[in-house]
């Protein structure tokens, strides 16, 4: 298994891949408190991103929609702990199935009606948005007023009920995104991932070629939204408040997807350095704005917007391809 | 109008007659909309991602030339088309004919950091606050034996229907507007026969642009005006076109009619926040069901 996990990786890559843990497990030992907060928000993108890159970058299936299982996480783990008092990684255990059937009834409609490409990405919004409207106004979860969990200083941290310090939500989620990597290089150099590259790269080639295409594209979709419901549950804890407008809107989904766009869609790189590059430069662009002593609102977002148009334009592949050929380890991550 | 909303008990059959003409007119503003995005992606096969975006730019240029040159929206209809054409030219010819052949997910990174700067641009020069326009007929309306309609929404439903038509007339009887749809139904067989694509692309570009120009100074005589309306209106037009049928001109202004009443009546029906959930309800409907939509040719 171990064995197999590094199996492809060539030495500059795990010497890349130690150097960067290595630095992740110290970072609370050195950073202050504000960059740990902003190092916690990038590994959340760089987790959500990696969970929809499965479905995207892997299998070829555009989702904007991925508010909808993000928002189903975080709402299923915080009912069931605010209601009955059930810990969040029980929680976890409802919220995945949930996520998944969620995926699996939205991905049967699509694929069996045969709803492909910019089709397909309008259904999946439309889910999302028929979601939030939902949530809006379903009393049993608090309508549009919001869930709120409970907020106490505590003396301690308890992990298991994911009620603590910024350090434990920061080795929570560094912990969940060391995972998700993982399993996405394993899942790359699987049967299933070359199903999906195949199914991404031309799926009637794929279909002649007997690979049963419907199957592959709801592991897909379900592998993914699984994965996303984490990140959600991970949000409703951390922030410590749930609401349909913020968690299953539009702008949730294009967020988590702009990381692996921006990072190189279909690494396992991309959407770490993506989402490291992002909320890099959002934070950095805030803090410009607060030394020039700007204030101007709206004034960091242009500029933020600027920044992608250059980046699309100038690295339509994304920025972690040409950085791997620099450092020669290989075609993305590969 | 608000002490006939009588939740649970009778309501008289007027008053859903009145809601639905009032629904029949704003959608044929929001076909007007959808017909932009429509005739975008029928062409250039990008898919606007920032399109309710730019109907925000014209509804501002509409509020602000109302506001301080005391012109109505009706004669600024023309003009603030032409300056969303021209928008829409530069921006096709500068910026979005790069990405014409690259895959999807960068069109919409594209477009989506467009539609950030466009609507963070407002939020600069115009503030968060809701924007609205006086008018002479601001409050007056035309009734027809029980039925009472808004003057604006005539107004606006009829511009719409107007400038839809002249938008028909181009593409069908203009020798430009037969070159575009040249392009659109061969690429390779328009660039063999002499056709400046590149050219063309921008020219529907601007027209669509046009269309959410002509729509949005519209659209301020419905509502209010802010910068974050965009994202709203974007996934509105979306919902419209597929319904309606992506490339079909008339299917854009039955889609939404069609959406407009919907709202309208479920407005009146449940709470107004639920409304737009029947919009999307309909859009997977028909997504499944006939996904080239309602006037839409057959897909091959």
């Amino acid at each position: 298994m171990i064995a197999r996990l590094f199996a492809g990786v060539s030495p500059r890559a795990a010497i890349l891949l130690a150097v960067l843990l290595a630095a992740f497990l110290a970072a609370p030992w050195i950073v202050n408190d504000y960059l740990l907060t902003v190092l916690i928000i990038i590994l959340y993108f760089a987790y959500a991103g990696q969970a929809w890159n499965i479905m995207m970058g892997f299998a070829g299936q555009l989702s904007l929609g991925h508010a909808i299982y993000l928002g189903l996480g975080g709402y299923v783990a915080a009912m069931l702990f605010t209601q009955f008092g059930i810990a969040p990684w029980l929680g976890l255990v409802a919220a995945i199935p949930v996520a998944a059937a969620c995926g699996a009834i939205i991905g049967f409609l699509a694929f069996r009606f045969g709803v492909t490409g910019v089709y397909f990405a309008i259904l999946t919004i439309a889910f999302a948005e028929f979601a939030r409207i939902g949530f809006d106004n379903w009393g049993y979860v608090n309508a549009s007023s919001g869930l709120f969990l409970p907020v106490k200083q505590y003396v301690h941290n308890d992990l298991w009920r994911l009620r603590g310090s910024p350090a434990m939500f920061y080795y929570v989620i560094l912990a969940a995104t060391a995972l998700v990597f993982a399993l996405c290089h394993f899942l790359l150099r699987s049967r299933v991932g070359y199903f999906w590259l195949a199914i991404r790269e031309d799926e009637l080639a794929a279909r002649a070629a007997g690979i049963n295409t419907f199957r592959y594209k709801m592991i897909a979709v379900m592998v993914s939204a699984s994965v996303t419901s984490f990140a959600g549950v991970f949000y409703a804890f951390f922030y410590n408040n749930l609401f349909p407008e913020q968690v299953f809107s539009i702008s949730r989904s294009i967020e988590i997807i702009l990381g692996p766009i921006i990072g190189g869609i279909g690494t396992l790189f991309g959407p770490i350095l993506g989402a490291f590059v992002l909320t890099g430069l959002a934070e950095a662009l805030r803090s410009a704005m607060t030394a020039f002593g700007v204030d101007l609102p709206g004034a960091t977002q242009v500029f933020y917007g600027l920044c992608l148009l250059v980046v699309i334009v100038a690295l339509p592949d994304g920025v972690w391809p040409p950085l791997a050929r620099r450092l020669g380890v290989g075609k993305g991550g590969k | 109008m608000a002490s006939l909303r009588v939740r649970g008990g009778s309501v008289p059959l007027d008053v859903y007659l009145n809601v639905a003409v009032g629904g029949v007119l704003t959608g044929l503003v929001y076909g007007l909309m959808a017909l932009g995005l429509s005739v975008i992606f029928g062409v250039v096969r990008v898919v606007n991602f920032a399109h309710g975006e730019m109907m925000t730019i014209a509804m501002f240029l509409a509020v602000v030339l109302c506001g301080d040159l005391h012109l109505d929206p009706l004669i600024l209809l023309v003009p603030i088309a032409a300056v969303l054409f021209a928008f829409g030219y530069v921006l096709q010819r500068g910026l979005i004919n790069l990405f014409v052949t690259r895959p999807e997910h960068t069109q919409f990174l594209l477009l989506v950091a467009l539609a950030i700067i466009i609507t963070n641009v407002l939020l600069i020069v115009f503030g968060p606050d809701a924007r609205s326009v006086q008018t002479s007929y601001g409050y007056a309306s035309f009734q027809i034996g029980a039925l009472i309609v808004d003057a604006a929404k005539v107004y606006a439903g009829a511009a719409a229907i107007v400038f839809a038509a002249a938008l028909f007339a181009f593409f069908r009887y203009t020798l430009l507007g037969k070159a575009i749809r040249a392009c659109a139904d061969n690429h390779t067989g328009a660039l063999v026969v002499g056709l400046d694509v590149k050219r063309l692309y921008a020219l529907t570009f601007g027209l669509g642009a046009a269309c959410v120009g002509a729509a949005g100074t519209m659209m301020v005589l419905l509502i209010d005006a802010t910068p974050m309306l965009g994202p709203s209106y974007t996934l509105l037009a979306f919902v419209i076109v597929i319904t309606g049928g992506l490339g079909s001109m008339p299917g854009a202004l039955l889609g939404g009619v069609l959406i407009g009443v919907t709202e309208a009546v479920a407005g009146l029906l449940f709470t107004p926040s639920l409304k737009s959930m029947f919009a999307f309800a309909i859009l997977v409907l028909v997504l499944l069901f006939r996904p080239q939509g309602l006037l839409g040719k057959r897909l091959a």
